[in-house]
């Protein structure tokens, strides 16, 4: 694979906002198999950058964003699927974003045939992060994926993002826990808010 | 008994077009559910007929009337979402279609039979055309369902896999849509206004609290629908009552039940869905 085909994003100085803009201008770029963190304190603009890489609502102030052709991402928001009350089965929310079980820890496993709703919180989070993690996707955009994960999501999450990585994944995560993301991630982009 | 169920041959095209109706709604009421749309049922239904109501006043066809009025809804109730305040728009519109429709009945002359019907759901009076339009719905809201349910599931669960795929998922949105209001318009003029939102409101309601999973519930919820409709239209033949009223209650009476069914098995400590 070229370094050009192998590149994901190429982002070049960067300001995205809603109403108006929210953090610094940034460059970056991630290529395949790299997982890159968002960090920095609330209100930096990270979960906006994020949105405003995935083509969401956030506006691009200035710069660019330039995706690799026929890019196909993945995005998991901060609001978890309103699953509350709906007959849908763990392995029926994976077969709707087209992720593979397969590589899924045995303690969530045994989880797949039940309905969401009937799941632990931190099961269901976890399920609800493995459908875009194994969704089939270039690039994934994780906002805040360790949010109410359980000790034992916490504890496969960096396993889990690693071998996505080595399939041929760029990641890029925003993540509160610095600890979580020195261990998880290849790289660190610390936002700093507008003054 | 014999006499009232030999009768039932003569009503072929009645009982099939309530089942086929019986088959869709429910169907199309579990992702009005899951949308949250499930007022909108009443409301296709309410303005539905009042539409019919209208084009039989300007004498045009009732069906017709009753799909245009449904149609301009759907059509028009993104915008509308946007300019109201939130979750008034359902219920708004049916009160609307309610009181033009009681309106028309009381001071157009020559609509109140057709007012009465659409009211208390005379499904025996359905012929072939009728039938026909329920079939033609059933078939193609079912191929339709098939290929798209599964994009309504993801619009509603992961809306940020659109944005970042670059899908548009407003065109499975807007046909859905067009379809519901399609089907609500049709089965108001055979079921009556309450007795086809029974049929959208009340299997789907207790698929979501019953149902192991999405496949289950889309098998259970039309043929909860269809056991209730064959006992509504064999009660109301043999005891000369509205069919409309008697599916109401048969479905009604069976959300009392099955909850409570389910909730006295031993060793079940399953919650009924929320309302």
């Amino acid at each position: 694979m070229t370094g050009a085909a192998a590149q994901l994003l190429q982002v070049e100085r960067l300001v995205a906002g809603w109403l108006q803009p929210a953090h610094q201008p940034v460059s970056f770029t991630l290529a395949r198999g790299e997982i890159l963190a968002l960090a920095g304190p609330n209100g930096a603009g990270k979960s906006t950058l994020l949105s405003a890489l995935a083509g969401g609502g956030a506006r691009v102030f200035a710069g660019n964003i330039r995706r690799a052709a026929a890019l196909r991402a993945g995005v998991q928001t901060q609001h978890p699927p309103p699953v509350a009350g709906l007959p849908l089965s763990g392995a029926e929310l994976l077969a709707l974003t087209g992720a593979s079980p397969r590589g899924l820890p045995p303690w969530l496993s045994a989880c797949l045939p039940r309905r969401l709703d009937k799941l632990s919180g931190g099961q269901r989070q976890y399920l609800a992060l493995w459908s875009i993690l194994q969704a089939p996707a270039d690039l994934l955009l994780l906002d805040e994926p360790a949010n109410h994960l359980d000790k034992a999501g916490l504890a496969s999450l960096p396993s889990a993002l690693r071998a996505r990585a080595a399939q041929g994944a760029g990641i890029v995560l925003v993540l509160h826990d610095a600890a979580l993301a020195r261990t998880c991630c290849d790289r660190l982009l610390h936002l700093e808010p507008l003054p | 008994m014999t006499g009232a169920l030999s009768q039932l041959a003569l009503f072929w095209s009645p009982a099939l077009t309530g089942a086929a109706l019986a088959l869709l709604l429910p169907l199309l009421g579990l992702y009005l559910r899951l949308r949250r749309e499930h007022w909108a049922a009443l409301a296709y239904g309410q303005l539905g007929a009042a539409g019919a109501l209208g084009a039989l006043a300007l004498g045009l066809p009732p069906l017709a009337g009753g799909l245009a009025a449904s149609f301009a809804v759907a059509g028009a109730k993104h915008r509308l979402e946007k300019r109201l305040p939130a979750a008034g728009l359902f219920p708004l519109l049916f009160i609307l279609g309610w009181s033009a429709s009681l309106l028309l009945t009381a001071n157009l002359p020559g609509v109140e039979r057709l007012g009465a019907a659409l009211f208390e759901g005379q499904l025996y009076f359905a012929g072939q055309e009728m039938l026909a339009g329920s079939a033609v719905a059933l078939i193609a809201g079912g191929l339709f369902l098939r290929r798209a349910g599964p994009l309504l599931l993801l619009a509603c669960l992961c809306p940020a896999h659109f944005q970042s795929s670059r899908l548009p998922a407003w065109p499975a949105r807007a046909a859905f849509d067009l379809l519901a209001a399609a089907a609500l318009a049709l089965a108001v003029m055979s079921l009556g206004v309450m007795g086809a939102f029974a049929l959208v409101f009340i299997p789907p309601w207790l698929a979501f609290a019953l149902a192991a999973n999405w496949r289950t519930a889309l098998v259970a919820a039309p043929v909860l629908a269809l056991c209730a409709h064959t006992l509504a239209f064999a009660l109301a033949l043999i005891h000369d009552q509205p069919f409309g009223p008697v599916l109401a209650a048969v479905l009604g009476l069976s959300a009392l039940a099955l909850p409570l069914a389910a909730a006295a098995r031993p060793g079940s400590r399953r919650k009924t869905g929320q309302g």
